[in-house]
């Protein structure tokens, strides 16, 4: 009976692991046409990671480095060609667009610390 | 607080009203001089006495959002030294780890452990308590990075240490707490692991950490070479002033071993400036009233006043700092097939800690519970994304960098990877082999005419002229200091010559065929245009009143270095091509000169391009080599596009690489650090791939089966400690890298 129930919890676990990191969508802060989107950088995530914009407006990013780990020293936009050189314990100001709707994802370089940017 | 100049981005700004009332804002804050917002840009310039987040502050209170907006001009030193905080924090996380670990380790080895019975379970809870300490200050952090990459849908490093160390110490304190819960020969503890993976991955992290900092050197040297301040003159007085304060069009005094702040054109004064540091030219320059300067570059000799033509981000040096600084940002074609599996890399490692799981609680020996916790977490532990992901940027960062330091600009990481593929280098002749400089080398007067005489008429007729033979015509006839008379009726034949009236009399002037055309009798004058077209020069022909007058012979000089760096072109395999717009026996003697088996010539600037295009049909990889104007359709056309600049001219839009130095010796070091760096990176793929390939199924157990071999999940920390640093120390080894044949 252990056997069965531990066999069960695992494959849920498996499935729960395959839902959560590739099928759910990640909840989305929406940010407002003219407003500077904060993005705080701390304990290895970007904060908020998942930004929802408008379309036909330009968007605004700060982003401000709080996490000392050299993984978070760099912040790529890969579809934008865009680097950014994060400072630590400053903002760092990124202007875009007005971006075609869609979603634009960004990364360290390692890609460990990620998050998008959905245009809709 | 000094004077100083604040960039603000500002959010919330809905219409061109806005401007005004962000202005007021942002003056009303106390030591505010001044504010101008730009509504196009969304940034605001503030000057004042006034510290940054209080003008943010100020505008977010009035319904507005701002951020600061940086400079390429970034404090260099405060980042070394919060990186020096950060590796100490590390070292001192490493070593609480180590020292809570290393008694234990020992205990361990010499099988002296206590039992977990009687006296031996209170050891035990106080170890369950050392290692809770340790898991909090060392590993804290890996905790909170995993729970809030999970909340974001995201898994990381920190979730496979998170979950792997976190697992040990949670199954050995319900052990301590439960032992019944497992059959007495499962009840392993795996405090002391825990705690010494962490110790390991922090030590990793912060030796990984050093090792990083060496990568970004190039750059450092560059942000190294900007200056703080510069001694302008205003109203007849010299003041030093902070570099942000040097207006456009001020003048400014550089004294004998300064570096000069902003580019700018000489005014006053003469000196020798040192423009190895941007350019790599080893040789200082002589730098004349009307010469360009080059901030960051070394004044050597002289005093000279010069006036600024490009200040802040549009200098030279700053636009160099952000081009090596994208280029290294940027990844090749190799990188981002690397990044989509880097991407999905944790998730998946969690699903093989599950299978692993799975097969061992079901067909595994007894006891089960020990062999499914230890294999589980040794997976975990193991795994390494950062290696895998860290494999390209690094090596790009490095070979970019290195490419700086011979002058070689690379704009991004594309170009570098495609850089090593060349196969066949088309050089165009002008301004690329030879100087660009045409100059008058021969005067050859038919009987009865004198070489002053010759070069009169030549000149004047071509003082209208705007072809650059012509202005070397010109320019030689003034500096002998002959007058020149007016050219009346002037007619260009377009790839002939020239007809006009000079003093009364018709002249003539172009090559034989114009002659030809017009039945001029040349005598033996065709001998010693033959004789000077196999030097390379390329002889013109006067004709006066129907009568040959003489040749007046003009010459490009070949670079002093072009024909070694064209010897290490062929002696690295590569077809070289030169293309000219000169007659052939011209471009023939040229090419012969500098070594070139292949030469197209009488090629119209606009073919280039189809001639690039004509040798990538044939399947060559073509790297075209030209100035970025004239050339502009022919380098973007080719695989790899490198301009000639000339040390200021930098970010040349066509070209994938920009030569600083205008050498040719730029493409061979450009070509041998991309081939140095593209092996660079398989080396790092192959071991980050070999390394995970391998460990992985290893820490699951593949080997134990048939050999009894399972991993310790220590040994599995260190490893993963060490791979990361592997892969920074292996991109490390380019920073030593020297092309073969290089100048400098």
């Amino acid at each position: 009976m252990i056997t069965l129930i531990v066999n069960l919890l695992a494959i849920v676990l498996a499935g729960f692991i395959i839902w959560w990191f590739w099928m759910s969508r990640p909840h989305l802060r929406l940010a407002s046409g003219n407003a500077v989107i904060e993005v705080i950088i701390e304990n290895g995530v970007y904060t908020p990671a998942h930004i929802e914009v408008p379309q036909g407006t330009p968007v605004r990013l700060s982003f401000e480095r709080r996490d000392p780990s050299p993984c978070a020293e760099k912040v790529l936009f890969d579809g934008l060609d865009i680097a950014l050189d994060l400072p630590l314990g400053e903002k760092t100001a990124l202007v875009v667009g007005p971006l075609v709707p869609g979603e634009y994802r960004f990364s360290c370089q390692m890609q460990m610390y990620r998050g998008s940017l959905v245009v809709c | 607080m000094s004077e100083k100049k604040t960039q603000l981005l500002i959010g919330g700004m809905s219409c061109a009203g806005c401007v005004a009332s962000v202005e007021r804002i942002l003056q009303a804050v106390p030591g505010v001089d001044n504010a101008a917002v730009n509504f196009a840009e969304h940034t605001a310039g503030v000057t004042g006495s006034v510290g940054v987040q209080a003008l943010i502050d100020a505008v977010v209170a009035g319904g507005y959002e701002a951020a600061e907006l940086k400079g390429t001009t970034d404090e260099a030193a405060e980042k070394e030294a919060a990186e020096f905080a950060y590796y100490r924090s590390l070292l001192k996380k490493a070593l609480v780890a180590g020292v809570v670990a290393a008694p234990l380790m020992g205990m361990m080895l010499f099988d002296v452990m206590p039992v977990l019975e009687g006296g031996g379970r209170a050891f035990w809870a106080m170890v369950a308590v050392a290692s809770l300490f340790v898991m909090v200050y060392s590993g804290g952090r890996f905790f909170t990075g995993a729970w809030k990459a999970f909340k974001a849908h995201n898994a990381n490093m920190d979730t496979l240490i998170a979950l792997g160390t976190g697992t040990a110490w949670l199954f050995s304190f319900l052990i301590l707490i439960w032992p019944t819960l497992v059959p007495p020969e499962a009840r392993h503890l795996y405090f002391e692991a825990a705690v010494m993976i962490i110790a390991l991955i922090n030590l990793g992290a912060a030796l990984e950490m050093r090792a990083r900092g060496k990568t970004s050197e190039a750059i450092k040297r560059l942000i190294g070479l900007q200056v703080k301040t510069a001694r302008v003159v205003r109203d007849g007085n010299e003041t030093d002033v902070p570099i942000e304060q040097v207006g456009l069009n001020e003048t400014l005094r550089v004294r004998p071993g300064e570096k000069i702040a902003v580019d700018g054109i000489i005014i006053e004064g003469r000196s020798n400036v040192d423009e190895s540091m941007i350019s790599g030219e080893p040789m200082p320059l002589e730098k004349n009233i009307g010469d360009e300067v080059v901030g960051g570059t070394l004044n050597k000799s002289g005093s000279f006043l010069f006036s600024a033509t490009r200040i802040g981000k549009d200098t030279a040096l700053a636009r160099i700092i952000e081009m090596v600084r994208q280029a290294q940002n940027s990844k090749p074609a190799i990188g981002r097939m690397v990044d989509k599996i880097a991407g999905v890399f944790v998730p998946v490692v969690l699903l093989i800690a599950v299978i692993t799981f799975l097969i061992w609680f079901n067909v595994g020996p007894e006891p089960k519970m020990a062999y499914v916790l230890l294999t589980t977490m040794t997976v975990l532990i193991i795994a390494c994304p950062c290696a895998l992901g860290l494999a390209t940027p690094i090596s790009i960062m490095v070979g970019v960098g290195k490419a700086a330091e011979y002058g070689v600009l690379i704009r991004n990481g594309e170009a570098l990877q495609r850089a090593g593929q060349v196969t066949t280098v088309v050089l165009d002749k002008t301004g690329t082999v030879t100087e660009g400089r045409p100059a008058v080398t021969n005067l050859i007067p038919s009987t009865d005419w004198s070489e002053k005489k010759l070069l009169v008429i030549a000149a004047s007729i071509e003082a209208g002229s705007e072809h650059p033979l012509a202005e070397a015509i010109v320019a030689a006839a003034n500096e002998r200091g002959l007058s020149l008379s007016p050219a009346e009726g002037f007619e260009a034949i377009a790839g002939h010559g020239v007809r006009a009236r000079v003093d009364g009399q018709s002249v003539l002037f172009g090559n034989r065929k114009l002659m030809d055309d017009y039945s001029i009798e040349l005598n033996d004058l065709p001998d010693a245009a033959a004789r000077l077209a196999a030097k390379g020069e390329t002889p013109m022909f006067l004709a006066v009143d129907g009568t040959a007058a003489g040749i007046v012979a003009v010459a490009d000089p070949i670079k002093a270095d072009s024909k070694a760096a064209i010897a290490r072109l062929y002696k690295i395999g590569i077809n070289v091509v030169m293309l000219s717009g000169d007659n052939k026996a011209t471009a023939a003697a040229v090419a012969k000169q500098v070594g070139i088996d292949e030469v197209i010539a009488e090629v119209l600037p606009a073919d280039k391009s189809a001639r690039v295009a004509a040798l990538q049909a044939k399947g060559e990889v073509v790297g075209m080599v030209g100035d970025g104007i004239n050339d502009a359709p022919a380098l973007a056309r080719a695989d790899v596009g490198f301009a000639i600049g000339t040390g200021t001219d930098v970010a040349i839009e066509s070209a994938d690489v920009t030569l600083m130095r205008g050498s040719l010796h730029g493409v061979a070091d450009a070509i041998a650090i991309s081939k140095a760096t593209v092996r660079n990176i398989k080396q790092n793929l192959f071991a980050a791939f070999i390394y995970n390939s391998l460990g992985i199924p290893i820490a699951a157990g593949i080997l134990f089966p048939l050999f009894g071999i399972l991993l310790n999940p220590i040994v599995a920390g260190g490893a993963m400690a060490m791979s990361s640093l592997t892969v920074v120390s292996n991109a490390n080894r380019l920073r030593l890298f020297k092309p073969e044949g290089a100048q400098q």
